[in-house]
């Protein structure tokens, strides 16, 4: 487990962090989203003590990280950082054994890692001959080298095919199932929004929104897109019973589109139920994450400006 | 079995070097010059051939003075500000280590593997050329391989200073030359020019002066270390005996060695 407090840090006039509080849970996956700059790689660093914090406590399963046991808390995080660079010199087995020692895990612990996100086959190539998702896979094998208690990745799945994300997320769920946390950071929004439990929004340095992707949808109260697909001669007639009822409509090619409040779902179902054999489709379009985001993005900006 | 973090990265530097070869091409440079200067060196005397350890390790050593700093230089300015332009430093850092053990681990690394190249070079130089050096001949030459390696261990600390100390590659680089420059080159003229003006008056400074470069201490080691070297250079007299004393010297050299190390180590924390 590992809680944030009021966590504070400035580079310069710049407040990167800025009173960050937060708490994720044994097992928990969390998602960590924000746009270049928002704070999340400075929030990653923070969090395994390489920057210290100007104000504010970290603590890993209530010790704070910044004590004398600095060693012991390295040794429970796996960290892979954005855009992970490692040794072209060398193979795969050569890289992980490297990092096998300075993290004390004894070396039996590679050759598995290895085959796990995929590598067995290229073990003994050089790095400097893979591919961007092989020294993906890679790094995220360092992290995951001595069974951390802590997984911090900061946009792991770049440069990953479908297939390589797909894995990820594999390896990602047999660690929780073992009660490691995991935060991970991304850009992919549809990606995160299916997997993460909960997630953290971060914009100028500062948490924008906190809580599940329902939690967070249902904040904002964004209208749900309703199409609605019919022969072209139905469309007068949709329209007018749609009207009759309170619903404003948009005429398209394929039908008609609306959109309505959440609560109105029932009230529009009702109001279509006579029409019903006019209707070759019914479509609900529930706000993604990354609408969401956009309207957080928007509260932000009005709050800045109200406040300025 | 688990061995120290700071041993670690020590063993990857090593090994580094010696699986690129730039151990063994750095001996077999050293090995050639050795052997080039033993057999040749007293060519303008109109001789050839082995003519005694004195006037060899004299050439050796205006040889090693330039060669040697700029190698060390070389070797070592990369080791910090490259691992962090090219990204890698990040995940380095988030090891359980602290920065000043991923610092000296580092040096250790390329002092193995300069040590290795300067004993693996001139050693075989020795090695061909013992069966005409006496027990003296032979250990004037391991107090010469000594010297080079603190001359060395010294420009390896100021590489290590200027590696932390700047922000790109390219500036690292230049200042590895610039500071190579100075101390092999430009030093011993500025101290000429000013004995030349001044006179005999102040002729303690510039002995003082002297201690203040590892280049010039590594000549009077070496100088200083047989009594046939001190009169073909003339400066016995020039110099208090206790400032030439190898106790002095080795101790000067020392700090070379320590200080620039550990004022890297002190930027290096607060970045």
């Amino acid at each position: 487990m590992i809680e944030l407090h009021a966590v504070c840090r400035r580079f310069g006039a710049q407040l990167a962090v800025n009173q960050v509080s937060l708490t994720v849970a044994p097992g928990e996956l969390f998602g960590l989203i924000g746009h270049n700059g928002a704070g999340k790689s400075t929030l990653f660093k923070l969090m395994l003590g390489l920057l210290a914090p100007d104000s504010g406590d970290i603590l890993l399963d209530g010790v704070s990280i910044r004590g004398a046991s600095f060693r012991d808390v390295r040794r429970r995080i796996g960290y892979l950082p954005e855009n992970v660079v490692l040794y072209d010199n060398l193979s795969a087995s050569e890289t992980l054994a490297f990092y096998a020692r300075l993290k004390g895990v004894p070396l039996t612990a590679c050759a598995p890692l290895l085959a796990e996100v995929g590598l067995a086959d290229a073990a003994a190539r050089r790095v400097g001959t893979y591919s961007k998702g092989m020294r993906q896979r890679l790094g995220f094998a360092q992290a995951l080298l001595g069974s951390p208690q802590l997984l911090l990745l900061d946009e792991p799945t770049t440069g990953l095919d479908p297939e390589g994300i797909h894995d990820f997320y594999r390896i990602v769920e047999a660690r929780r199932a073992h009660g490691c946390t995991v935060i991970l950071s991304s850009h992919i929004l549809a990606e995160i929004e299916q997997r993460v439990d909960r997630l953290a929004m971060l914009a100028g340095g500062k948490l924008a929104a906190i809580g599940s992707v329902a939690e967070l949808s249902a904040g904002i109260a964004l209208p749900v897109a309703v199409e609605l697909v019919s022969a072209a001669t139905h469309h007068d007639t949709l329209a007018a019973s749609l009207a009759a009822a309170g619903f404003a409509c948009q005429t398209k090619p394929h039908g008609l589109s609306l959109a309505i409040a959440r609560h109105d779902k029932g009230r529009l179902l009702a109001a279509l139920a006579p029409l019903a054999a006019t209707l070759a489709d019914v479509r609900f379009i529930e706000p993604t994450l990354e609408a969401v985001f956009l309207g957080h993005r928007h509260a932000s900006i009005h709050d800045t400006g109200a406040s300025a | 079995m688990t061995s120290h973090p700071l041993l670690v990265i020590a063993a990857k530097e090593c090994r580094d070097r010696i699986r690129n070869r730039w151990v063994l091409a750095v001996a077999v440079l050293f090995a050639l010059f050795a052997l080039a200067i033993a057999c040749f060196g007293p060519a303008q005397q109109g001789l050839v051939g082995f003519q005694g350890i004195a006037p060899t390790i004299a050439s050796l050593v205006s040889l090693v003075i330039y060669l040697l700093p700029l190698i060390a230089l070389i070797l070592g300015f990369d080791s910090v500000v490259g691992e962090r332009e090219r990204g890698s430093l990040d995940l380095l850092l988030s090891m359980p280590l602290t920065r000043g053990e991923l610092l000296l681990g580092k040096y250790l690394g390329l002092a193995a593997a300069l040590t290795l190249a300067t004993v693996g070079g001139f050693g075989v130089a020795g090695a061909v050329l013992a069966p005409q050096l006496d027990a003296y001949a032979a250990w004037h030459y391991a107090g010469f391989i000594v010297s080079a390696l603190l001359l060395g261990y010294a420009f390896l600390s100021l590489a290590l200073l200027i590696s932390v100390a700047s922000r790109e590659r390219t500036r690292a680089s230049g200042a590895a030359i610039a500071l190579w420059f100075a101390l092999v080159l430009v030093f011993d003229l500025l101290l000429l020019g000013g004995m030349v003006l001044l006179g005999d008056t102040v002729g303690w400074l510039f002995g003082a002066l002297l201690l203040v470069n590892p280049a010039d201490v590594f000549r009077m080691l070496n100088i200083f270390s047989s009594e046939q070297l001190q009169s073909y250079y003339g400066l016995a007299t020039a110099l208090p005996g206790a400032l030439t004393h190898p106790v002095t010297l080795c101790a000067v050299m020392l700090a070379w060695i320590a200080l620039p190390l550990a004022i890297a180590g002190r930027l290096f924390a607060r970045a």
